[in-house]
């Protein structure tokens, strides 16, 4: 009789706990740059995955289960950045979002990967996904994928022969500068200068001079959201009229903002664009700017797609299983039609790179155009 | 030499406005003992004073006026009533740590009620494009050195030619004596603080359409000012104004021949050339304290 009793006092805990976990909430942990030189990537990443949370919670959540972020900031430093992902580890996450630096990234795609948690963040280092981290997945194109057509479009649309460089000594700039470099070299055309710049930089009178005196057919500029705003303001200040060639970081809305009038003529490719020709996308402009009130750049989508690539990935796979989920989103194609919240269809290879659509921009009137769509290649 | 030509112009336009950033650190530490380690969060802070009255919907005019005065209250009257005086009194030391607080505290407050990234600000130089010497340069670098300069001028000769600049003169001298001859020292105190919240409000009128408006920025104002101060000499307006401008050409020329990994190393590279061999600064005078 006795011990029919703890029997069953046994049953009913087990069942009462898997109950309750059953409904508990999925923990998931954001590290990003909420403050210093990237802010404006972290928090419209911030944003981004918070307006997808809301949605999904709203329709029911994840698998009958609500979603839960906590976020923390890496004050765009990678030492920091490490710590705060430590820390989330700890938390036992069932993803971990971010960050959106590639030096960040790199300090903290090892601790994740030790862990066995996917780590789904806004780097864009070509690095990143070379090193055989099964973890680490992206939310945009790595620069393997996009400055080949860079250069391409700087051969043969402004068909330069000579182009002045300018990076951000960081990972982030330094990946993009050797990946173009190398492209140039293509197509033979000249780097008439090769100007490193520091994040964080306030003053580019003396880089924009050197460009001056370099005399190139164009320039191409890869740093920073706001030092591409001081960037282009120089150029102006200093009359440079020569094509501007980038890529999301110097043509986006926070630049345009910050940048004014400077902005205009710049042309970039960008991976994601909320001005881009697709009708879920203007959806989501149109939710993120009644939400937050500013029309959010590229950053903003990396952040509401990681969480739908999470949706796409454990609904697929039928249950919430932290292990699993890496293996599951290698080689997982995500069509919009069936799931509207990745926006366009995206498909994800072994090394957790990004194949999809993209778009060449040109700043008109302090309006991205989108001047040709990249179509998705398989 | 063309190259050169736009460096030294951009490169003096913004040691124009480290110039006046160091003149008011220098008029702080002569006449009140005051070393106020936030300086540039003081020219920071002006900028997001302005900020916030356009967003409340004035004009910019409108705004650069409430702007400064704003700036009088908070970064002279208040600074002095509420951090110097009291802090004063136990050292020079404790002040200039209370002031490393004070610059942490500022950045933080901005950064939590206004926002952690850059804000656009509108310039009051308009853009556009002069020619000299065959070369096209900024109207808004000779705008921001002219108006800097114009500054300077105005305040020397407040300094050197009116009674109200003789007696804040004797207060930096000797207080004591100054308070004998009938000098009226404590408001000549309270003057040199309103003049330096004037001039760093001039100063992030100028500079924020450059760096942009962010909670950041002042670090490294503040670092340029008190290197300028130091390398023109602490004890004088003109060696602040030497030093300023020698700064924004030095950080500049290094920029462009040596690399820009250094170029915040040559500024200090400078300042301690200068501690080893000429310690009372290029213009500065041997133990001698005047504005």
């Amino acid at each position: 009789m006795r011990s029919g009793f703890f029997a069953g006092f046994l049953l009913a805990t087990v069942s009462a706990a898997a109950a309750f976990a059953q409904g508990a909430p999925i923990k998931l942990a954001n590290v990003a740059e909420l403050s210093g030189g990237g802010a404006t990537v972290g928090n419209n990443w911030k944003n981004g995955i918070d307006l997808a949370i809301e949605e999904i919670n709203a329709k029911g959540g994840l698998l009958g289960r609500k979603l839960e972020v906590t976020h923390a900031d890496s004050q765009s430093n990678p030492g920091v950045a490490r710590a705060q992902v430590q820390k989330a580890l700890d938390s036992e996450p069932y993803v971990l979002l971010g960050p959106g630096y590639s030096g960040s990234v790199k300090v903290t795609a090892p601790l994740a990967a030790e862990a066995g948690i996917a780590q789904i963040m806004g780097g864009e280092a070509a690095e990143l996904t070379q090193g055989g981290n099964k973890f680490l997945f992206r939310t945009s194109f790595g620069q393997q994928s996009s400055m080949p057509k860079v250069a391409k479009y700087i051969n043969d649309e402004l068909k330069a022969k000579s182009v002045a460089i300018v990076w951000v000594n960081n990972d982030f700039g330094k990946g993009g500068r050797d990946v173009i470099t190398k492209e140039f070299a293509k197509y033979n055309i000249k780097v008439a200068a090769d100007i490193s710049t520091e994040a964080g930089q306030a003053d580019f009178a003396a880089d924009v001079s050197k460009i001056k005196a370099a005399a190139p057919d164009a320039v191409f500029v890869y740093v920073n959201e706001e030092e591409s705003a001081r960037m282009l303001k120089e150029l102006k200040r200093q009359a440079i009229t020569v094509p501007l060639m980038g890529e999301t970081t110097l043509v986006g809305q926070k630049v345009v903002e910050l940048a004014g009038d400077a902005a205009n003529g710049a042309r970039g490719h960008v991976g994601l664009t909320t001005d881009a020709p697709v009708d879920l996308i203007k959806a989501f402009r149109e939710k993120f700017v009644k939400k937050y009130n500013y029309v959010p750049d590229h950053n903003g989508l990396k952040g509401y797609l990681a969480i739908y690539m999470i949706k796409a990935t454990t609904e697929k796979m039928g249950k919430v299983d932290a292990k699993a989920f890496a293996d599951n989103l290698h080689g997982l194609t995500i069509k919009a039609a069936s799931e509207p919240g990745i926006l366009m269809d995206v498909t994800f290879d072994e090394k957790g790179d990004i194949d999809r659509q993209g778009f060449l921009v040109e700043i008109v009137d302090g309006k991205q155009v989108v001047k040709q769509v990249l179509p998705k290649l398989n | 030499m063309s190259n050169l030509l736009d460096l030294l112009v951009a490169g003096l336009a913004t040691g124009a406005i480290y110039a006046l950033v160091a003149v008011g650190f220098m008029l702080l530490w002569q006449t009140s003992q005051t070393i106020n380690f936030a300086q540039g969060e003081f020219v920071m802070l002006p900028a997001f004073l302005m900020l916030a009255v356009m967003h409340a919907g004035a004009p910019f005019w409108l705004a650069i006026i409430l702007g400064i005065l704003l700036s009088l209250l908070l970064l002279g009257l208040g600074f002095k009533l509420l951090l110097v005086d009291p802090m004063l009194r136990h050292g020079v030391l404790p002040l200039a740590i209370a002031t490393m607080a004070l610059a942490i505290g500022m950045k933080e407050a901005v950064k939590q009620f206004f926002s952690a990234e850059a804000s656009p600000f509108p310039s009051i130089v308009p853009a556009g494009d002069v020619s000299i010497l065959g070369r096209v340069v900024s109207l808004q670098s000779l705008g921001v050195l002219a108006l800097a300069i114009a500054v300077v001028i105005g305040l020397t000769a407040l300094l050197n030619r009116t009674s109200v600049g003789h007696q804040m003169q004797a207060t930096a001298q000797n207080p004591t004596v100054a308070r004998i001859i009938g000098v009226p020292v404590e408001r000549m105190i309270l003057l040199t603080f309103l003049i330096n919240a004037f001039l760093v409000a001039l100063a992030s009128l100028l500079i924020t359409p450059i760096y942009l408006a962010k909670f950041s920025s002042g670090e490294i104002l503040g670092q340029a000012a008190f290197i300028a101060a130091i390398v023109g000499g602490f004890n004088q307006v003109r060696g602040a104004i030497a030093g300023g401008l020698l700064i924004g050409v030095v950080d500049n020329l290094s920029a462009a021949y040596v690399s820009t990994q250094y170029r915040a190393a040559v500024p200090l590279i400078l300042l301690i050339v200068i501690i080893l061999f000429r310690p009372q600064g290029l213009l500065g005078r041997p133990e001698e304290r005047t504005v």
